[in-house]
């Protein structure tokens, strides 16, 4: 069944919290979930590794965040309030999607202030305000593999893991700065997750790296299509893959502002005039700029 | 002297195995292959040592098991039974948990971790294989296949690991200003000494050697095995060099052993082995090349 019909077949939930209509809380049985959950403490308990899941059916295709939406399904709660951004954006269509999925099948509140929100799902960014250690970011991930790029096959790649045999991975770093002067990779850039696993952080910009390094909050990945769920723990060192003499970089904005909110320390959008041919900026958190925006107003 | 490395008892079986394979095969029975079970007995009961500075030799027709040998010291495979041992002075500070405290020698080397086993081969080893394809990847240049060694050593600083590759190929005669091309480019005899600089990237205190010139052409082979002769005295290499060819041997290594069938039907000074071969097996394989 596709999301638009469930929504549409859908009562509103009750006020007394009962599950909307033929589904339990949270869409997923409690056996599945937790299920999952078991899958998540074990990757929270091995930061950085890919551990197998059986994923489920979710009323959306795979590949459009059912990893991520599944992580959420088995954690949320009543009381939780909820984010959802897509590549920075709360109003994409993908995001509000899942947004009134999530609100009808647990009937939580939603946001988009990530100061206010407990759990947050997104898709290639994490937000730019600092979260705290009473918030989880999910990570919808399509490709888990970090190593996929140097070596098709998955029993090969896990043996690389096991035996944290990761030359190959640092070859085709080596050979990348070799042939164009530095690394070129600008998404999915592989980090070492508490000294030991090689792991990819999902699609987000490289600006968004070293925010996963010691931070507070519980980070959680899942990919749906693959099946598999990993953890970057709280205050867990996240290392991206870097030189001696040719340091990891982020994007460089300098001399930039957003348009909208004159944000000058933000991961900014460019954005080419059609009349003009001009080019602008505008921060890719949109709620992180709505908030300054209104602050601006006031 | 103690030796380097003690290899004792060293088999690696290919198939099931039955209580029979043992006797079924070996140099009298001038097959590898048991025929009750099928399996095949590659290497059968090796054993020798290997010293420092030394180059060890190992010869014997097709199938003998010399690759096997080989394959089997590099930890590339499992053996089925034996140990492999080393000294002390082999220098594995970070491999302290494989000495027991007042031992020369270490545990038994084939029971590491698959995880150990590539620490201890970074730290210590080298290969060149006969087949440039099995040590070289073709389409990544010549100084990144060199760096690759490197990486696995825990270099990260592509600088420095640039300066040792150039430095390695200059040595092994290698135009330096042909490191960023891949070995897909180069000639046979050039593809074997980036090999070479591949395999001393880490200064490893054991070389293997296995059939490095065959296929090359005679004067290539000879600039080559010259090649190999230098770096053996100038980096203190211990080498197990395998061939088929009694002259590469007989250049290249004071002491040989002769293989058959899985078993070393005969070992000793290269000299005598060649002057006066004992086993008729070695007596044949003597009198029909020289
Ligand atoms: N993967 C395998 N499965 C079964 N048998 C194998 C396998 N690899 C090698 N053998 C057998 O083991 C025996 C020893 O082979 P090995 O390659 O060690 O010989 P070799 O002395 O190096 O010969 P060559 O001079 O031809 O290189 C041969 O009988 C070979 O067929
Ligand atoms: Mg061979
Ligand atoms: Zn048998």
């Amino acid at each position: 069944m596709l999301m638009r019909e469930w929504l549409q077949n859908e009562n509103e939930p009750g006020s007394d919290g009962a599950p909307a209509a033929g589904y339990p809380f949270g869409f997923m049985d409690e056996g599945a979930k937790k299920e999952i959950r078991r899958s998540i403490l074990k990757a929270v308990a091995i930061p950085g590794y890919q551990v197998p899941y059986g994923s489920r059916e979710m009323p959306i295709a795979r590949g459009w965040g059912t990893g991520g939406l599944q992580i959420t399904l088995s954690l949320v709660k009543p009381d939780d309030i909820f984010k959802v951004i897509d590549q920075g954006c709360d109003g994409s269509v993908n995001a509000v999607n899942i947004k009134k999925f999530v609100a009808a099948v647990a009937d939580v509140a939603i946001t988009t202030d990530t100061r206010a929100a407990t759990l947050i799902q997104t898709r290639h960014r994490i937000p730019e305000e600092p979260m705290t250690d009473r918030q989880i970011l999910v990570l919808q991930v399509p490709y888990p593999e970090a190593l996929r790029e140097v070596e098709p096959s998955e029993m090969e790649t896990r043996r690389m893991h096991a035996e944290a045999d990761y030359s190959r991975m640092w070859l085709f770093l080596y050979e990348d700065i070799v042939k164009y002067g530095e690394i070129t990779i600008s998404y999915r850039y592989p980090v070492t997750v508490n000294g030991r696993y090689i792991t990819d952080p999902s699609p987000i910009p490289r600006w968004d790296v070293p925010k996963l390094h010691m931070a507070d909050t519980l980070f959680l990945f899942g990919a749906g299509r693959e099946k598999r769920i990993y953890a970057i723990p709280p205050h867990t060192s996240v290392e991206p893959l870097e030189f001696e003499d040719h340091k990891f970089r982020t994007e460089n904005f300098s001399g930039k502002a957003c348009a909208r909110c004159g944000a000058t320390d933000t991961y900014l959008d460019e954005v080419i005039d059609n009349a003009g041919g001009g080019r602008s900026y505008f921060c890719s958190d949109s709620g992180y700029c709505d908030k300054r925006s209104l602050a601006w107003n006031h | 002297m103690e030796p380097l490395i003690r290899i004792r008892n060293l088999s690696k079986r290919f198939g099931q195995g039955c209580s029979r394979c043992r006797d079924a095969t070996g140099q009298e029975q001038d097959t590898n292959l048991c025929p009750h079970c099928g399996s095949v007995m590659a290497c059968n009961d090796v054993s020798f040592d290997l010293f420092r500075n030394e180059a060890l030799g190992v010869v014997g027709e097709s199938g003998s098991g010399k690759s096997t040998l080989v394959r089997l010291l590099h930890f590339e495979w499992e053996a089925s039974e034996g140990a492999v041992e080393m000294h002390r002075s082999a220098g594995l500070e970070n491999l302290p948990e494989i000495f027991a405290t007042g031992s020369d020698y270490s545990f038994n080397l084939l029971g590491l971790s698959h995880f150990q086993k590539r620490q201890l081969r970074n730290a210590l080893m080298g290969i060149v294989y006969q087949n440039p394809h099995l040590g070289l990847r073709m389409q990544i240049s010549s100084g990144g296949n060199i760096a690759e060694r490197l990486l696995g050593a825990g270099w990260r600083h592509i600088g420095k690991m640039r300066r040792r590759s150039a430095e390695l190929l200059e040595r092994t005669e290698i135009p330096v200003e042909r490191m960023d091309e891949p070995p897909c480019n180069f000639s046979g005899g050039m593809q074997q000494r980036v090999q070479i600089a591949k395999a001393l990237s880490n200064n490893p205190l054991i070389l293997f050697l296995d059939e490095v010139t065959t296929g090359l052409d005679l004067s290539v082979q000879a600039r080559v095995l010259d090649l190999i002769r230098n770096l053996r005295s100038e980096f203190n290499l211990s080498m197990l060099v395998v061939s088929h060819d009694l002259g590469v041997i007989n250049l290249l290594c004071q002491r040989t052993m002769v293989m058959k069938s899985g078993h070393v039907v005969e070992s000793g000074l290269t000299d005598q082995i060649l002057q006066d071969p004992q086993h008729r097996y070695t007596q044949l394989l003597v009198a029909s090349q020289l």
